[in-house]
């Protein structure tokens, strides 16, 4: 009877083996059939005009080269518009960090008249469709002085972020009240709870939407090219679009190009993951 | 005694007086928030709407015309309803593919395996990866003289089509792209729906004597339903949103093939400066999509268990 115990044991762990393995061996294939399309970006983007079109293709550049990564930074002002994206994505993000933790703060913690409703108006943008605005939009900022600025890339996305509120105002609800309790008993004003706990306490969701929001600036391209004409002023995503126009098939530059637009938002992703992945669990929405 | 009194007082006129002011403090923190939003998207709403029955070119004043906008995109513009279509079109490719393979990964990755993290980091990296650069990659993949996609396609013997300026070709080979861009995405959703399944539906049916299959169909999957249901509005709201992954791949074409609903409003909006007309379609669209996920809400009585 022990004997046929330690048998089933056995086989039970047989079949657990084979399971895990099989589920290796998809994942390894599906995994690469989803990394391939990078490597093959990057194994071009060092690759030289010639060797890009040889076939077969080659798997490693034979004679690797920076000529393209040389041209987009000195024959295209590529270091401007790394610096023009990180400026727009740096401003909007700090903005709309204050304005949507300072609105969540209130819709969580405080009562006015009126709250619930606000607040469904406010959720309730999250359904219209950019397009919708855009033109409008468009047409303000022409009569205001505002496009071939930044400005109507940075203010908008500090002032009007409903999915930040929303996000912000979930996480809010699963902080524990009774220090704020506490600290207006002690005399604290609201803005000083809002300071001095409410906004520490709530690092973690400010991360995620810093991340969401990072990205989504800097992968913004629908936005920068109604609004920008003029080179000095592009975004990476445009300066990107422009090589492409110039060289409609000079591989290695477009890859190189690729390689840099996605390098910066790769990064902060591998030291974010773990706020980006929740994020997405936290409110279903990808910003 | 008389001081306790006064005390009590005391605090009951600072507790009232306290209320009131507290009473209104809560907008001073959503003032700019509310401005932001009102200036920014209800303002431009309004604004869209009074444009849309108007004609205007941004050079001379707008013209009134009432519906003939709306009248002249259902009835006269030819290319508005074959937009239209390859938006559908564009939908219908990406559906299956964006509920069933996200659904695969998730089901394997939801087992404590080793190198979960690695996994699980390859699905992601497509989802950061701007649209720009996803467009340019595949333009390259999809090459039909010296793209990769083809190249591997000889190896079995099959002669690939130059994808992308293929009229039949090239909008399922867009729709690939959004699909694998969307994989990392949808499989956390499955993943944090999987993780929502008590564990003791599966042990009870396993004590029935049901195998992995059985449990995988008949308790996982009528659970993971919302999460499909989500999925599914997700995407096809997407696809109406699309504009710079065609940009960069296409350009509409070849022959108006891919030129979907963003894309044609962005031409005859910044192309042809007809900014009511335009703004009709965003209406349109709205609208639309508006319905379409009224449709998917009715549908999802019959199917899906919450």
């Amino acid at each position: 009877m022990r004997a046929a115990r330690v048998e089933r044991v056995a086989s039970s762990r047989q079949q657990q083996l084979i399971a895990n393995t099989v589920t290796h061996i998809l994942l390894i294939v599906l995994g690469l059939a989803a990394l391939a399309p990078f490597w093959w970006m990057i194994s071009t983007s060092f690759k030289t005009e010639f060797e890009a079109f040889q076939i077969p293709p080659t798997w490693l550049p034979l004679e690797p080269t920076l000529e393209a990564y040389g041209d987009l930074f000195l024959n295209q002002p590529f270091g401007i518009f790394l610096y023009n994206s990180v400026k727009i994505a740096v401003l909007g993000v700090g903005g709309q960090l204050i304005t949507s933790s300072l609105a969540a703060f209130a819709f969580a913690r405080l009562d006015f008249p009126g709250k619930n409703v606000l607040f469904i108006i406010v959720l309730s943008t999250m359904m219209v469709p950019y397009a919708v605005t855009v033109i409008p939009l468009y047409i303000v900022m022409h009569r205001v002085g505002w496009v071939n600025t930044h400005l109507p890339l940075i203010v908008p996305a500090m002032l009007s972020s409903a999915y930040g509120t929303f996000l912000l105002r979930q996480f809010m609800f699963s902080l524990p009240i009774e220090l704020e309790d506490a600290a207006r008993i002690d005399g604290c004003s609201s803005f000083g709870i809002y300071r001095r706990i409410a906004l520490p306490l709530m690092k973690p969701a400010l991360a995620t939407l810093g991340v969401f929001s990072f990205m989504a600036s800097w992968n913004n391209f629908f936005g920068p090219f109604i609004f920008l004409d003029r080179k000095h002023l592009f975004t990476v995503q445009l300066g990107v679009a422009l090589v492409q126009r110039q060289w409609y098939t000079s591989w290695p530059r477009l890859m190189a190009g690729s390689v840099v637009v996605t390098l910066p938002v790769l990064l902060v992703f591998l030291l974010l993951q773990r706020y980006f992945v929740r994020g997405i669990s936290l409110t279903g929405i990808k910003g | 005694m008389a001081q306790s009194q006064a005390l009590t007082r005391l605090a009951v006129r600072t507790k009232i007086q306290g209320i009131r002011w507290h009473r209104y403090e809560g907008y001073l923190f959503v003032a700019p928030l509310i401005i932001g939003i009102v200036a920014f998207i209800f303002l431009p709403i309004a604004a869209s709407l009074y444009m849309s029955f108007h004609t205007w070119d941004m050079v001379s004043p707008p013209e009134l015309v009432g519906l003939k906008n709306y009248a002249r995109l259902v009835s006269r513009d030819r290319l508005f309803w074959k937009v239209l279509g390859n938006t559908f079109k564009y939908a219908g490719w990406i559906i299956v593919p964006s509920v069933t393979f996200p659904l695969i990964l998730a089901a394997l990755l939801d087992r404590p395996i080793r190198m979960r993290y690695l996994y699980r980091l390859a699905f992601f990296l497509p989802l950061v990866t701007s649209v720009v650069a996803v467009g340019l990659m595949f333009r390259w993949l999809y090459d039909g003289e010296f793209g990769l996609i083809n190249y591997s396609l000889s190896w079995v013997g099959i002669d690939g089509p130059n994808w992308l300026s293929d009229p039949f070709w090239a909008m399922p080979a867009v729709a690939m792209v959004t699909v694998w861009q969307g994989l990392g995405y949808n499989m956390v959703l499955y993943l944090a729906g999987l993780q929502g399944i008590p564990d003791h539906l599966h042990e009870a049916a396993t004590i029935d004597g049901a195998g992995p299959f059985s449990r995988f169909f008949r308790i996982t999957i009528p659970l993971l339903t919302p999460t499909m249901f989500f999925i599914l509005v997700m995407s096809v709201i997407g696809t109406f949103q699309t504009f710079g992954l065609i940009y960069v791949m296409t350009q509409g074409g070849p022959i108006n093939s891919t030129n979907v609903y963003i894309y044609y409003l962005w031409q005859m909006a910044f192309g042809s400066s007809k900014m009511g007309y335009a703004s009709a379609m965003a209406w349109i669209l709205a609208l639309v999509i508006f319905t379409i996920t009224m449709i998917q809400v009715r549908l999802a009585r019959l199917w899906v268990h919450y």
